[in-house]
Formats: structure tokens, C-alpha cells, sequence
């Protein structure tokens, strides 16, 4: 497993019917590229987050996937119409595995 | 006749070196108004104004440090904080076992360096007493990850206070050499801080504005490194520049430095952690 893994997501904490809000999401990950070596010759392994997922109430917001040439600690930013209130649910997926996991409410009104 | 060309020649300089990017905005971090401009202490003698280093980066630069989760400094606070609570060395013992409120440091970096008991003191100082003395652990690497994220923390405390450092007292004489190798010419390009960042603020150094030279928003987040800079570190960073031999992280030049330079900054507000380029 990667190491000092963290996510971190700011997400408004009420906003009105049909608003569009704006969401960040940062974590904090190595991202090795698999293209480097280290002092012996030898290639270090690939160990990216390739896959980021953010879902309300079930249902799908954004599904993006990474490549290795995306540079340490990924920030993705986006922007989603809020019709009701609910959670907001988010999944890195690492190439280990591993799959972080952060969650966010948000009310209307 | 001779004077008034002077004088001419004079008011087109200062007339230059305030053309730089955004004097006149202003700074709100998370709905705080933090000072990045203010009137130079009287024992800045050769300044009027004193500015922030944010004053003088581009746009896209200064709206980093507008919002803690664009900063990107803030992911080596977040290390801060779970380094806050770990426990390590011989007394098991972590910072949280004693300094149970984080709050508690509210103002002390607006103070720092300052003299305690005869010895100058940085923030890295408190940070590796305490390691040592009290928790029975190996001191950290001035410039380390693990300090400058542990700095910051500290630091962010103060976040907004008016810098306000001790200049006399014990402190005169420190701050007489501080003073001296601020205005001492070193190095193959035989220039001092002074030729920079008090004759030439505002203008440009290739592609990039110079700025005072304050050290307010420290330990600062770079761009071109990605990572927290120490303020001993950035001294290190432009003795290289003008080819001169930097002198030692921690070592009685620089904490010298420290304080003088810290104390050109009185009246501004403690960034840190800021971000620069």
C-alpha cells in the first residue's frame, strides 16, 4: 500500500435546489509513474490512483480514470447541480488495490 | 540644476518600482484579512512601505493562497497535525501529550526568533528542544519535511497576527549583525540582500518580479520545488544565486538574518504557510 495515503473533499455544506456548487477533491498520493529508476537501474514500480468515482444518493456524478503522466497528490475539481439534499460519496482506486473512501453531506435551503 | 535632474531621476526609479503585479489588491484567507502592506518600522530606515512577497507573484500565484484547500502547503500540515500526535522517543511521549490545545500557539510566530535566556531562538529551535529535552527523541533536519510541516502547523496558529519581533534588550546585538550581513556584500557577484530586495523590489530578475524579501508567510510552499521552504533554506537558495558559499541551516549567520529580516517585516501579518513561485 502506497504510504501516507490521505483525501481530502470540500463540499459546501447546504446549498439551494437546482444550485450548481463547485466540489474539490485532493489526495495525497506518490503517483509513480512506473517510467523512473532508481540509483541501481532498477525501474520503480507503477503506483498510481488510476480511477477517481464520485456518487450522490447512489447515483453516478463522475467516474474518471488516470494515467501515470498525472503529477503527485491529484487535485480534480468539477461541478455538479444539487436537486436534493444527500451524500456525497467518493472512491480512489489505487493500482495496489486499496480503495480510499470519503464521504460528505449536504443539505438544501 | 544637478539636483533636480537627481531629483527627476529619482521619482522615475520609484515611479518603476511600483509597477509590479497587484499592489493594490488585497488579501482575504478564508474570510481573514491579512496585511500585506504596511508602514516600514522606523528601523528600516531605507524603506517607506513594507509589502508582502505576495504582492509581487502573479495572479494564479496570489488565488492559491486564497483558500486553505487550493494551498497546496495545507497537505504538509495535515502531516503537521498526525506528526503533532505521534508518539516518539525514549519518554513516549507526543507534542499533544503537553500542548494539549494546538490554539495555544496563537501568536507565537508573530513573536519568532526571538532571545531566551541569552540564545536566539528560531521556531525550529522550540520545536527540536522539545524533542530532545522532553520526549527523548532525535532532533529533526532543519529543513525537513517533518520540521517545516511541524512549523507550519505551529505557524498557521498565528495566522493573521501582527508580526511584532523583540529588536531590543538582548536582542541588540544580534540584531546589529543581522543588520551587517544584510548590508555585507558576498560572493563572486559581490552583492548583499540589499542591491536585491531593498534597491530593486518590483523590478524584474529575468522573467520574475523581486520581491522585499520578507519572511512573514515562512515556511513557505514553492512551486518550482513543491514543498515547504524553511527560511534558512531560502537564505541557502539565494547565496547560490549571487555564487556566494551559503552559510550553515541553523548555523549564527542565519538566525542572525532571521531576525533582522523578521524584523523588517514588523506590522505585516503572519501567511503562513504562504505560496510563492
Amino acid at each position: 500500500m502506497a504510504k501516507n495515503v490521505k483525501p481530502r473533499v470540500k463540499v459546501p455544506k447546504s446549498a439551494a435546489v437546482g444550485e450548481s456548487i463547485v466540489i474539490k477533491t485532493l489526495i495525497k498520493h506518490k503517483m509513480e509513474s512506473g517510467q523512473r529508476k532508481d540509483k541501481d537501474g532498477k525501474t520503480i514500480p507503477r503506483s498510481i490512483i488510476n480511477r477517481f468515482v464520485c456518487d450522490f444518493n447512489g447515483q453516478n456524478v463522475i467516474d474518471v480514470s488516470l494515467e501515470p503522466a498525472i503529477s503527485t497528490n491529484p487535485f480534480i475539481q468539477f461541478e455538479a447541480v444539487v436537486l436534493e439534499a444527500g451524500e456525497y460519496r467518493f472512491f480512489w482506486y489505487d493500482d495496489d488495490g486499496s480503495v480510499y473512501e470519503k464521504t460528505k453531506k449536504i443539505a438544501v435551503g | 540644476m544637478i539636483i533636480k535632474i537627481l531629483m527627476t531621476l529619482y521619482i522615475t526609479a520609484l515611479a518603476g518600482t511600483l509597477a509590479w503585479a497587484g499592489e493594490d489588491s488585497s488579501l482575504t484567507v478564508e474570510g481573514q484579512e491579512i496585511k500585506i502592506s504596511a508602514q516600514a518600522p522606523a528601523h528600516a530606515e531605507n524603506l517607506d512601505m513594507v509589502y508582502s512577497g505576495w504582492v509581487f507573484r502573479t495572479d494564479e500565484t496570489q488565488s492559491l493562497q486564497m483558500d486553505d484547500f487550493d494551498n497546496p502547503a495545507f497537505v504538509f500540515v495535515d502531516e503537521g497535525i498526525d506528526l503533532f500526535s505521534k508518539v516518539d522517543g525514549s519518554e513516549v511521549k507526543s507534542c499533544a501529550g503537553c500542548h494539549t490545545n494546538l490554539a495555544d500557539f496563537s501568536g507565537l510566530r508573530a513573536s519568532m526568533p526571538k532571545v531566551v535566556d541569552g540564545k536566539l531562538l528560531s521556531m525550529e529551535d522550540l520545536v527540536n528542544g522539545c524533542r530532545v529535552k522532553r520526549m527523548g527523541a532525535d532532533p529533526w533536519k532543519w529543513s525537513g519535511t517533518e520540521m517545516t510541516a511541524m512549523t507550519a502547523l505551529i505557524g498557521l496558529q498565528s495566522r493573521g497576527m501582527e508580526i511584532q519581533v523583540k529588536i531590543d534588550g538582548e536582542a541588540a546585538e544580534l540584531w546589529k549583525t543581522g543588520k551587517e550581513l544584510y548590508y555585507a556584500r558576498v560572493g563572486q557577484l559581490d552583492m548583499s540582500c540589499a542591491n536585491c530586495h531593498e534597491d530593486n523590489y518590483g523590478n524584474m530578475i529575468r522573467a520574475d518580479h523581486l520581491s522585499q524579501g520578507q519572511i512573514n508567510g515562512f515556511p513557505t510552499y514553492r512551486l518550482k520545488n513543491a514543498k515547504l521552504n524553511s527560511v534558512h533554506g531560502r537564505f541557502k537558495g539565494c547565496m547560490k544565486n549571487i555564487r556566494a558559499t551559503p552559510y550553515k541551516e541553523g548555523g549564527d549567520e542565519f538566525r542572525a538574518l532571521e531576525l533582522y529580516l523578521a524584523s523588517r517585516g514588523n506590522g505585516l501579518s503572519v501567511e503562513t504557510p504562504s505560496v510563492r513561485n
